[in-house]
């Protein structure tokens, strides 16, 4: 019998429906591989009772209109959940239980999904390989090896092995697209002021996006759906009328223009990834679409301003953690300003403690024109560079990455070398578009690599048409061993 | 009314000094959640009973703009005469403290919701227009108290998040009285508007009072120092005063005066350094992610606009002309919103300018004396007015109105059932007050010959004779009149 995890999110949710299986029996077979999969680290905290709990509640009275009905779903530990702990991936939140839900985590919930356990990822979802994590680092199912890609590896690691039907990660300037390229997933960021940001532990408020990680195009616009929505919680959302993402899913794509970015051909790209785009252009072209080479010329300036912007809010988001209120304290200390210096000397790691640093010298008077108020006119101007394509396009295709997943330990003494690696998916975040990454093919050693759809704001739908089609015609399978259990 | 002349200037060896003050005033806006959560603002609940999961900063909670609070911004700069901005931007100011639970307060820095305004003063020396820089929008901090725990503080989070607005006033102020003059001003209108109590004992309303000196006669303005948190009128005065003339003595002595924030020390009457410039915070201002920009539609300014009562300038006006009250009278009755309505009250039932003299002189100095406001005066506009009218027409004299009126307090009787139950109506029938007249003089013919002989000061033993007899209900006017009469004949 072929095991139910192996399936995807929508094959489930039709055996669900059709009572091949119970949402009980599905519940304890992702148990099962979650108990043989510890040693890829994916889970910082399982819920299994509460999940068992909630499985037989749903067989005993099956809802089935529920668009996630029965199906139990691990998501990523920077979500808050009620009365289960939220680490955020942090030794400053490592003893903290919130007493609220995630507005994104509830959508879930109420349309019948239930939760199997918060998934590691790289602390405060500072990080490009999940090695930032207090609770260790994620090993991607690919490989004993490698990394998951970051800061969603535990949701990359859990989905790709097969821990978890679908799953959803947090994207600030790639963390869902690069894991998702590193893992060959489906991930998607969607458009800032889709999914409610509330409930989520900031990192940087103005970038950070919800989005889905899933096996299949189709099971992603199922959880776009379920998740997005506006909220009057969060006085970024955007206030629109709800989308049918899945029920209008369609992999007709004729006449549709693909935008090819000169830009994104980086110095020293792997030839791999050159051929997979070259191969992503050519399946989108024989699904009928028509290609056309746009250029967006600020995309050089995307990455330092990233890394002035997002540590510059980070510096000021995480001011918070101090030990106060929740969280980590530190017993030292013989008055107030030592008791912050050493619970956040103690309560956040390397990479945190570096961006807390950036982050404020760029806020600084002085500094602040120079860096912050330059990175936010240059954002613009990246803003305007993808709006000036998109009156001409309808997508753009790119790489999602400049390599397929590296090797744990390979660059965490080289933090500049661990930012490239968001090169091509920062300009999204900063310009505040949706955008997909799909699984296109593998590399030499047999890594899985990804491209790049990237939509207008609010073309959630069209990406996800346009992936449909890609997916259908481009036949990449993912083919993982398990040889963790 | 003659006017005086400004005389506020300090006198050293090397010159006269001129004192120039700048307000920061922080006035809680009256609403009745916070500016960014749903928490109640009321005051005097126990510790942390007012503070939901955003005033507090769990991890993922975000802020969201109340409505209400920026409708009071708005009509408070309306109020200041002052320009809105249609586009305005809340920024974080960034500092660690156990109070702060955010580790910054979300304010408005370079694109504030208000600019531009004045107030007018009334000075003895005539009036005065104080320029007001601009308004914003702020979260007011929870509260550190060291004292209740020798190892340990403990902090109340009710009033963190709550909606302040910083009114900030150009450096037009010149003197302690200038400065009382100006905060009572800027408390009367925010009372007329309803949008700050402006009770300064609940902490409603305090201020950073900045001070410099220069010599009379200087275009530039002196190093300031600014004095933090000051939470009383007196103690202002008291601060500017010890403050200017710490600064004149210093530069007497040839010393320069430092740039910096201090503190007003309530027990010694002094102020003294908290920090230098140098020290100065760095608050790394910037755009706060979580909030767009503010934009106001020009109709919600002009609807509120249209919207706004009475203030206290137009109302002073009003009252001249309409009442004949002359401008010191107007501005006293201007002063409290509820002082005006009763005033109002009591002179659409009776005559305007007697009103206008009974309430400030003896319902003033009755409320004062029992700590009263004319909100729970004892005597109701509309007894007051039967009062004044009863004057007005004679049927009781100024002094048996006043028994009465010590009856009315008492009682909180209508004025026409004590004058006629005990008695108390003036003697104004002409015939009978002639004939008690006739029987007086005759009784005393003696000094009715002394007075034709040129005793004119007896006339005060006559009048005192009539009331005597009448136990004071003579009518005064009348019984002046006709003893004229008879002593002439």
């Amino acid at each position: 019998m072929s095991n139910i995890t192996n399936q995807s999110l929508s094959e489930i949710l039709e055996s669900i429906k059709s009572k091949k299986i119970s949402s009980l029996e599905l519940t304890q077979s992702y148990i099962k591989n979650i108990e043989n999969a510890k040693k890829l680290n994916a889970f910082v905290t399982t819920t299994f009772d509460q999940a068992l709990e909630n499985a037989k509640k749903f067989d005993n009275k099956p809802n089935n209109g529920q668009l996630l009905g029965g199906v139990p779903l691990a998501v990523k530990d920077l979500f808050c959940t009620e009365n289960v702990k939220t680490t955020a991936g942090s030794n400053i939140l490592n003893n903290f239980v919130p007493s609220y839900e995630s507005t994104v985590t509830k959508n879930l919930w109420n349309n019948g999904a239930f939760l199997l356990g918060k998934l590691n990822c790289d602390e405060f979802a500072m990080g490009s390989s999940n090695e930032t994590s207090f609770f260790g680092n994620v090993i991607n199912p690919i490989g004993d090896h490698l990394v998951p890609g970051g800061s969603s590896g535990g949701s990359s690691s859990a989905l790709a092995a097969d821990l978890t039907p679908a799953t959803i990660g947090t994207d600030t300037g790639g963390s869902i697209r690069q894991p998702a390229s590193f893992t060959g997933t489906v991930g998607l960021k969607p458009t800032y002021g889709l999914c409610s940001r509330w409930g989520i532990v900031a990192f940087a408020s103005s970038l950070d996006q919800a989005g889905p990680m899933t096996k299949t195009v189709n099971d992603c616009s199922i959880m776009l759906e379920a998740m997005s929505g506006f909220d009057e919680k969060d006085s970024t959302s955007i206030n629109k009328k709800k989308e049918l993402y899945s029920k209008n899913l369609k992999d007709n794509i004729k006449g549709l223009k693909i935008g090819i970015p000169k830009e994104y051909r980086v110095d020293n790209m792997p030839k791999e990834i050159d051929e997979l785009w070259e191969k992503g252009k050519k399946i989108l072209k024989d699904s009928g679409a028509q290609l056309i080479d746009i250029s967006l010329p600020h995309t050089k300036y995307a990455l330092p301003t990233y890394y002035i912007v997002a540590p510059a809010e980070a510096s000021s988001n995480l001011a918070r953690y101090d030990g106060v209120r929740y969280g980590y304290r530190s017993q030292k200390g013989k008055d107030l300003i030592e008791m912050y210096e050493n619970t956040r000397s103690e309560g956040f790691g390397d990479e945190v403690k570096r961006r807390i640093l950036i982050g404020t010298y760029v806020l600084s008077s002085g500094y602040y024109d120079a860096y912050y108020l330059k990175a936010q006119k240059v954002r613009q101007l990246i803003k305007k560079d993808f709006d000036d394509s998109f009156t001409k396009v309808d997508a753009i295709l790119t790489p999602s990455t400049p390599s397929s997943a590296f090797k744990i330990g390979e660059k965490t003494n080289d933090p500049v070398s661990m930012y490239l690696n968001d090169i091509f998916t920062v300009p999204v975040n900063l310009a505040g578009l949706p955008a997909l990454s799909l699984p296109a093919g593998l590399d030499k050693q047999g890594y899985p690599l990804g491209l790049q759809l990237i939509g207008k704001a609010l073309d959630e739908q069209k990406i996800l048409n346009i992936g449909y089609a890609f997916e259908k015609n481009c036949g990449y399978k993912n083919e993982i061993k398990k040889w963790w259990s | 009314m003659s006017k005086e002349k400004f005389d506020y200037f300090i006198n050293g060896e090397k010159g006269k000094y001129e004192v120039v003050i700048g307000l920061e005033v922080h006035a809680q806006v009256l609403s009745n959640s916070k500016l960014f959560s749903g928490s109640s603002t009321k005051f005097g609940a126990d510790p942390n009973k007012q503070v939901s999961l955003i005033d507090s900063a769990f991890p993922g909670m975000l802020p969201v703009i109340n409505e209400e609070c920026v409708k009071q911004a708005v009509r408070t700069g309306l109020g200041l005469n002052a320009k809105i901005n249609n586009y305005s931007v809340f920024d974080r100011k960034n500092y660690f403290y156990a109070d702060l639970p955010q580790g910054y307060q979300i304010s408005q820095y370079k694109n504030p919701i208000v600019g531009e305004g004045k107030v007018l003063l009334d000075m003895p020396y005539g009036s005065k227009e104080i320029g007001i820089e601009r308004l914003h929008l702020e979260q007011d901090a929870g509260k550190s108290i060291h004292d209740m725990d020798p190892s340990s503080t403990y902090v109340d989070l009710n009033r963190s998040g709550i909606a302040l607005m910083e009114i900030v006033s150009k450096p037009h102020l010149r003197s302690p009285d200038e400065v009382n003059a100006y905060i009572k001003k800027l408390r009367t209108i925010m009372r007329y508007l309803g949008t700050c109590d402006g009770n300064m004992q609940e902490g409603s309303l305090r201020a950073d009072v900045n001070v410099s000196v220069r010599k009379v006669g200087d275009k530039n303005f002196g190093t300031r120092c600014e004095i933090k948190n000051v939470n009383s009128i007196k103690f202002m005065q008291m601060a500017i005063e010890y403050e200017a003339n710490r600064q004149v003595e210093l530069l007497e002595d040839g010393k320069e005066i430092d740039q910096e924030t201090r503190l007003f020390d309530t027990k010694k009457n002094q102020t003294r350094s908290m920090r230098s410039k140098e020290d100065a915070h760095d608050y790394r201002y910037f755009p706060d992610p979580d909030l767009l920009p503010l934009k106001l539609e020009q109709k919600l300014i002009d609807d509120l606009k249209k919207s706004l009562p009475e203030l206290p300038d137009n109302k002073k006006e009003r009252f001249i002309q309409e009442y004949g009250l002359n401008s010191y009278e107007a501005n006293v009755l201007v002063s409290e919103k509820e002082i005006s309505d009763y005033y109002e009250e009591v002179a659409k039932l009776s005559d305007k300018k007697l009103a206008a003299t009974w309430m400030m002189g003896d319902l003033f100095a009755m409320l004062n004396d029992k700590g009263l406001n004319i909100s729970n005066s004892p005597i109701s506009a509309k007894n007051f007015a039967e009062l004044v009218q009863s004057i007005k027409s004679g049927e009781i004299s100024g002094r048996i109105a006043k028994e009465v009126f010590e009856i009315m307090v008492e009682s909180g009787d209508n004025p026409k059932k004590i004058i006629e139950s005990k008695g108390m109506k003036q003697q104004s029938d002409p015939k009978e007050l002639e004939k008690m007249i006739n029987e007086i003089l005759s009784k005393n013919k003696d000094k009715v010959d002394q007075y034709k002989a040129g005793k004119e000061k007896l006339f005060g033993f006559f009048v005192g004779q009539v009331m005597k007899l009448s136990s004071g209900k003579a009518n005064p006017q009348l019984t002046n009149e006709i003893l004229k009469k008879l002593l002439k004949g």
